[in-house]
């Protein structure tokens, strides 16, 4: 790169990567994927009044409207909590809500508000329960991880949560934890000495039951696994792939990445 | 019949096929076209090449083609025939008991007619299901709990009129419950997957078997949960199997997870006819063995037994087919002549 100062494309550029950036952590609730990684998303443009344009498409026109709305609202928060932004429209193409919820989205309605009679409440519980799910996910693939890697279950189950967060691991376990810790405060504050380490009641893991456990926790990231493929494949057989915005995003990120 | 190298034959029951008309001209909204294309996704995904039909072939195909792909190339001796009604979407319905019946009749001794019920069809409803027990003497239903209805869009098993169908279904000797889950209950707030309204009909109707097709999918950890719980709680492996083709590291994980928490009595084969045709399943079944870290980790083995039962020992069980007698009718029919000719050939 030279050494000219920064003009007005470069800062567009800059404004686009931060977007994407947000886009990158928001997450399909019931598969925990990002929805960019998933292909969801097929448009992130921010136009001359730092006004952001959002498109995005499901693997099918009967994705449940819960999930649809949820990923819609985290996109919006998600990017309008950038300070420069001043307005973001999120449009939900081919779905059997798409009027329903862009319309909803356009107004800044909650999921009742939007669904009316159609729903008797918000989604907060079915947030709720996924974000569990997600914790039991994320938790089974590091513990498996660390005890693959020659961590004693005694060790594993007394651990903090700031003694978890100075193990010693390779780039892929620094990822789970990085990741587990993330989906950690589902459970309560994320207090340096609590335990790093809990059910999704809340209770302390006992070791000498902790491959039960883990064996009963694996069926969550099994369902995920096998949804997230479902979804991948149902998705590519509805739309062609390849679309060019997201293709470009990751080439600037690659080549301006230190 | 599948017959394995050693020339043991395997009694097959198909335990989901449609009969289904979705062309355009049945087609009565976008909805309809959605919902037909969507299945279609599901084909093109998981289907190996060869196998993908075109799109007009898929939307309808004719009863001499599914009766060929089932029973003459597929290894299916007798299949289900679950109807799917979506008189929202299409004109004369998707899938009706009415079109299957015409099947059932044409090859008694090869498909078994289930029926099906939608609690808020009311005392027509009722009336409707008596009728269905006394004229095809059916031993099943399929429940599509997401149907759309005008305004509504969908009903839980829990609904107070879902018990008194049941109640009904239960007196009338209507044993089999296929629950298929869909996407789209009111309210929308909550998971429309759930399948915890599963685990409580099932412990109120002890007499009744809840058949749970895709064994719950996407929600096969809350499923196997219940269906530890309940032992009247079956899996119908529809939209799993598939998986075996395009992605058996993951039908490994799904089928010894449920292997070791339902066990080999408790799971259906189900090929979903014509999203997927049974020979290229079954071949890929039969050829199947659950990787050995898989094993390792549940215990689970696919041996030749409980494959024996997945395809079709379990299903004959609780259809009350008698495996040597209806063998005996078929073969009598001519129904296993292109299998000597088969033989013939070879030799």
């Amino acid at each position: 790169m030279g050494l000219h100062a920064a003009g007005p494309d470069d800062e567009l550029q800059a404004r686009r990567r931060q977007v994407w950036a947000c886009l990158d952590g928001v997450m399909d609730p019931e598969l925990d994927e990002s929805v960019t990684e998933l292909n969801f998303v097929t448009k992130a443009d921010v136009d001359a009044n730092n006004r952001v344009h959002i498109g995005f498409r499901l693997p099918t026109y009967w994705c449940a409207a819960n999930f649809s709305f949820l990923m819609a609202d985290d996109m919006r928060k998600a990017v309008g909590a950038l300070p420069w932004v001043e307005g973001v429209e999120v449009v939900l193409g081919e779905h059997m809500y798409a009027d329903k919820i862009n319309a909803g989205l356009a107004k800044g309605l909650s999921f009742q508000d939007t669904f009316g009679e159609e729903a008797d409440g918000g989604v907060e519980e079915v947030r709720r329960t996924f974000l569990v799910k997600a914790f039991q996910r994320r938790q089974s693939a590091l513990l498996s991880h660390l005890l693959a890697a020659g961590h004693l279950s005694e060790t594993l189950i007394a651990m903090t949560i700031r003694e978890l967060e100075t193990v010693p691991l390779d780039a892929e376990g620094a990822k789970l934890v990085r990741r587990y810790l993330d989906r950690r405060g589902v459970m309560g504050p994320l207090r340096p000495d609590a335990r790093a380490f809990v059910t999704a009641e809340g209770a302390k893991l006992n070791s000498e039951t902790l491959s039960r456990y883990l064996s009963s926790i694996r069926r969550v990231g099994i369902n995920a696994e096998f949804n997230g493929a479902l979804c991948r494949g149902l998705l590519a057989a509805r739309f062609d792939l390849d679309t060019p915005l997201k293709t470009r995003s990751r080439t600037v990120e690659e080549s301006t990445s230190p | 019949m599948y017959r394995t190298a050693d020339g043991e034959e395997i009694f097959v029951i198909d335990g989901h096929t449609h009969f289904w008309d979705a062309s355009p001209a049945n087609q009565k909204n976008i909805h309809g076209k959605q919902f037909i294309e969507c299945f279609y996704a599901y084909h093109s995904n998981l289907s190996p090449p060869s196998e993908k039909w075109p799109l007009e072939k898929f939307e309808k195909y004719d009863a001499k083609t599914m009766y060929n792909d089932l029973f003459v190339a597929g290894y299916d001796d007798m299949a289900i025939l679950q109807p799917t009604y979506l008189g929202d979407f299409y004109k004369n319905g998707f899938n009706t008991t009415e079109r299957n019946s015409a099947m059932k009749k044409s090859h008694p001794d090869r498909f078994i007619l289930n029926g099906a019920f939608d609690p808020r069809d009311g005392n027509k409803g009722l009336e409707h299901l008596h009728e269905l027990a006394e004229k095809h003497k059916i031993k099943g239903v399929k429940l599509y709990t997401a149907e759309w209805r005008g305004e509504s869009k969908g009903y839980k098993l829990t609904d107070k009129d879902s018990y008194l169908f049941l109640e009904v279904a239960q007196k009338l000797g209507v044993k089999n419950v296929h629950v298929h889950k869909g996407p789209t209950i009111i309210p929308l707030n909550l998971d429309a997957f759930d399948v915890a309204d599963v685990d409580d009909v099932a412990t109120s109707f002890q007499d009744l078997n809840f058949i749970v097709e895709h064994c719950g999918l996407p929600r096969l950890d809350d499923f196997c949960w219940i269906a530890t719980q309940e032992t009247n709680v079956y899996g119908g492996l529809a939209v799993a199997l598939p998986f075996i083709h395009s992605r058996p590291g993951y039908f490994g994980h799904v089928i010894s997870e449920l292997l070791f928490w339902l066990g080999p009595d408790k799971l259906l084969f189900g090929s979903d006819y014509g999203i997927w045709t049974p020979k290229w399943l079954i071949d890929k079944f039969m050829a199947y063995e659950i990787p050995e870290a898989e094993s390792k980790e549940t215990g689970s083995v696919l041996t030749l037994e409980t494959k024996k039962k997945i395809l079709g020992l379990n299903a004959a069980r609780l259809y009350g087919v008698d495996v040597e007698a209806q063998k005996q009718k078929i073969r009598a029919a001519g129904g296993y002549d292109h299998l000597a000719a088969s033989a013939q050939a070879a030799e």
